[in-house]
């Protein structure tokens, strides 16, 4: 018998952040401005509860992520401990700081699947927006021995200005490197990305391009390759189902153990995280103020409370509409109903040719 | 698409077919994605371990849940074909 307290839906995947240190040095980071620090990181034994309590929750997958998960010695462990909870375990890295001696552990582990990030197409241009020199050939070398140990492989490129007319470029990088998919992934605006949206933030007419592009690729590599890409927020008419309703389908555990709706949901002050280490995962999911906060359509005012759509979108993103409106409640500015729709369309326009603000 | 019935059927790495209480019983998951298997898929899939012919698993299921062979021959097949074309199986 089921003997929790109420009917919140079941998770379906858990991002682990198991530690927000990187080598790399990202414009767009999705981790917060700010970083926790190596010494509140959870230990080994605490992350094989949490996978544990997630399974038991109903969680299926795990993405192992972070900062970079191989700056974390115990990485080979962890992923252990996720595969023995019965969890699908997705390894998210940037490929630096996993030796091919580690990765050879990882994949006797049990690792499923491994998401390597290319921040672009030529390797100069690629180093320069990870402020990491010689990243880009690192990730090729590791790419090359996930796909010989024949682990499903997806390459995640995140565009930008400087590099969205590439699309083409990086598709077929993705295929030279033996992905199986390749997501297409437009710049979110928070954290370090919204610190450096003017220098990020592409056109309007490059945004059509890479939309075009896609569909081209698409028919071109059908059966080949899956390619993954959705509208940039900024030019979408409708906003996004951002991880798929606040509290429904996935949750976030940070490097020391703050239990979040999403990654960026810190960004809105108001809200009362709670940390596994005074609470089992179950009671976080059902009763944390930030899960209760946005989930089901409650919290909704107009003009989403009426909308036909507030159960396919939940109102967009949360953590958007408080960065843009500075109310969370309010309508994510991206959708065209939204009455501060035209604010998004003004801020697509500011775009500065400075050098990046570099996280570090 | 057809299956021989002297394949071995496995699952692919990166495939992988759990049981969780929570979401209702089997599931096979793959980068991605997520399927939910009903009893009958979940003991096809439990013997697509790359050892046993599709013949061998059909017999095997034929004597487990005491059933016509041929019944049992035009389900796996039909589930196999679903399977491998949506590259959850191998052949």
């Amino acid at each position: 018998m089921d003997a929790r307290a109420n009917n919140a839906p079941r998770p379906l995947g858990l991002l682990a952040e198991l530690t927000h240190r990187c080598p790399l040095g990202c414009p767009y980071c999705s981790n917060p401005l700010a970083l926790e620090a190596r010494a509140d990181e959870l230990d080994t034994a605490t992350w094989a509860r949490v996978f544990r309590e997630a399974a038991a929750l109903g969680a299926l997958q795990v993405h192992l992520s972070g900062g970079e998960p191989g700056a974390r010695r115990d990485l080979v462990d962890i992923t252990q401990a996720a595969h023995d909870a019965g969890l699908y375990t997705n390894l998210i890295t940037s490929a630096v700081g996993i030796t091919p001696e580690a990765f050879a552990k990882l994949s006797d582990a049990g690792l499923d699947h491994v998401q390597i990030s290319i921040q672009d197409s030529e390797p100069g241009s690629a180093d320069h927006i990870a402020g990491y020199k010689g990243a880009y050939a690192r990730k090729a070398a590791l790419a090359a021995q996930v796909t010989r140990l024949g682990i499903p492989l997806t390459v995640n490129a995140v565009m930008h200005r400087a590099n969205i007319d590439h699309v083409e470029g990086m598709v077929a990088l993705a295929l030279k490197l033996g992905a199986k998919r390749v997501e297409i992934a437009h710049v979110q605006y928070y954290g370090w990305a919204l610190k450096n949206r003017a220098r990020l933030m592409p056109t309007r007419e490059q945004v059509e391009r890479a939309v075009k592009a896609v569909e081209t690729l698409r028919l071109r590599h059908h059966g080949e390759i899956v390619i993954d890409a959705v509208v940039p927020d900024y030019y979408a008419r409708f906003p996004k189902a951002c991880v798929g309703g606040w509290g429904r389908r996935s949750l976030n555990v940070t490097p020391s153990g703050r239990v979040l709706p999403c990654h960026a949901a810190e960004s809105i002050p108001a809200l009362t995280f709670w940390n596994v280490r005074e609470h089992s995962l179950a009671d976080i999911w059902d009763n944390s103020p930030a899960f209760m906060a946005f989930r089901g359509t409650g919290w909704m005012q107009e003009p989403c409370r009426s909308c036909p759509k507030r159960e396919e979108d939940f109102g967009g993103c949360r953590c958007q509409a408080f960065a843009l409106t500075g109310d969370a409640r309010a309508t994510d500015p991206v959708c065209h109903l939204s009455p501060r729709h035209a604010l998004v369309a003004e801020l697509a326009e500011m775009r500065e040719d400075a050098a990046y603000d570099y996280r570090r | 698409m057809s299956i021989s019935p002297d394949a071995k059927p496995k699952l692919p790495r990166g495939v992988r077919l759990t049981h969780n209480e929570a979401q209702g019983g089997w599931v096979l998951l793959a980068p991605e994605r997520v399927f939910k298997a009903d009893a009958i898929a979940a003991e096809i899939v439990k013997r697509c371990t790359g050892e046993a012919t599709v013949a061998e698993i059909v017999d095997d299921l034929a004597k487990a849940f005491n059933a016509p062979r041929e019944r049992i021959m035009t389900d796996v097949s039909a589930m196999l074909g679903g399977l491998v074309e949506k590259r959850l199986v191998e052949v």
